[in-house]
């Protein structure tokens, strides 16, 4: 109830014309590498830093006024990339990649914080990119969580399966995990099929 | 100079004690509300504890769970959050009718036609879910 009243009271005030989109899921999902796909296709220019480490990305960045068109329409997007969301942070896992001990400690201090800020902003989304690494097992309570949260918000959700240029990937099994949702494959670093996302991005903007 | 010494909130129990697993029948948090099950749930994991719960959280509280759970780290020495995960029949192909008989007896009684292991991640390295099973690999010491 509290959140139907926000998004109410949010609808009214929301500036014309603007969708703000979030993109959520796992560490190292590729949410930053599709935003900055998306960024550098319409606007020239990165939205964030994206790494092999996860929680590279440890604060909420945004990119206003970005503009899609497509077939003659024109949406203006306000692109909010979010921390990965996870159930555990050890500093010792950041230590693996070389860091030093102090370093690693305010590494999983930030992405803890990035990690309340991600689960803050749900309620302030107009639709959401879930990110799935179709390389790792889709099962994660992680994803179950998020999606249950955007449906408990009546959030519109296109599930985005990544990596699909890698020999790992499994978009069939991303499919068979989320059987309710449109999945679309594609490599956020190569571009593969990032025309069909296109798409069904537009298409996800008129169930708002 | 005097070093100033970090305050920590607690202490989190490492690997000291023997594994013990707690299951917690539905009954257990059928009468708490959401704040209420997750102090519950934290309560035990924080005694170093794995729970394996009968039925579900919503998604809601699942989601306060991970953020509770965000909030002691670093405040609790040892601690580094939880692993969860839940197998219940939502996915399962069935006709209308069974449908709507599982969807009434959800609001009547709670989801208890489903399972979740909680635990916390100094102790559960990993769990890993598939749609019917779900394995438990515990840290070594």
């Amino acid at each position: 109830m509290r959140n139907f009243a926000r998004r109410i009271f949010a609808g009214i005030f929301k500036k014309k014309g603007e969708v703000k989109l979030g993109f959520y899921g796992s560490p190292n999902a590729g949410k930053t590498s599709l935003a900055n796909r998306i960024c550098q296709d319409w606007l020239g220019e990165d939205l964030g830093s994206v790494s092999r480490m996860p929680h590279e990305t440890r604060e909420i960045q945004v990119k206003e006024k970005v503009i899609l068109e497509r077939d003659g329409k024109r949406i203006e997007f306000k692109l909010i990339d979010t921390p990965g969301i996870a159930t555990r942070i050890d500093f010792e896992d950041f230590m693996k990649f070389g860091m030093k001990k102090k370093m690693a400690q305010g590494r999983a201090k930030e992405a803890t914080q990035g990690i309340i800020e991600s689960i803050k902003w749900l309620d302030d989304m107009d639709a959401v990119v879930v990110m799935i690494d179709s390389t790792a097992n889709p099962y994660s309570q992680v994803n179950i969580t998020i999606l249950g949260n955007l449906v408990v918000r009546n959030i519109p959700v296109l599930v985005v399966a990544n990596k699909i240029d890698l020999k790992k990937s499994n978009i069939k099994k991303v499919q068979g995990a989320f059987p309710d949702y449109e999945v679309v494959g594609i490599s956020a670093k190569s571009g593969e099929n990032i025309e069909e996302f296109y798409e069904e991005l537009f298409k996800l903007v008129r169930k708002i | 100079m005097v070093k100033k010494k970090k305050k920590v909130f607690g202490k989190f129990k490492k690997g000291k004690d023997n594994l013990t697993i707690h299951f917690m029948p539905y009954s257990e948090i059928a009468n708490e509300d959401a704040i209420g099950r997750i102090k519950k749930i934290m309560g035990l994991v924080l005694k170093n504890k794995i729970i394996i719960l009968q039925g579900k959280l919503d998604a809601d509280e699942e989601v306060r769970l991970i953020e509770n759970s965000m909030t002691l780290i670093g405040n609790i020495k040892g601690f580094a959050g939880i692993e969860i995960a839940s197998l219940s029949g939502e996915n399962e192909n069935r006709g209308l009718f069974e449908g709507v008989r599982r969807n009434i007896a959800k609001i009547l009684v709670g989801e208890q036609d489903a399972i979740t292991v909680i635990g916390p991640a100094s102790v559960v390295k990993e769990i890993t879910k598939d749609p019917k099973k779900i394995e438990l690999m515990l840290q070594r010491k």
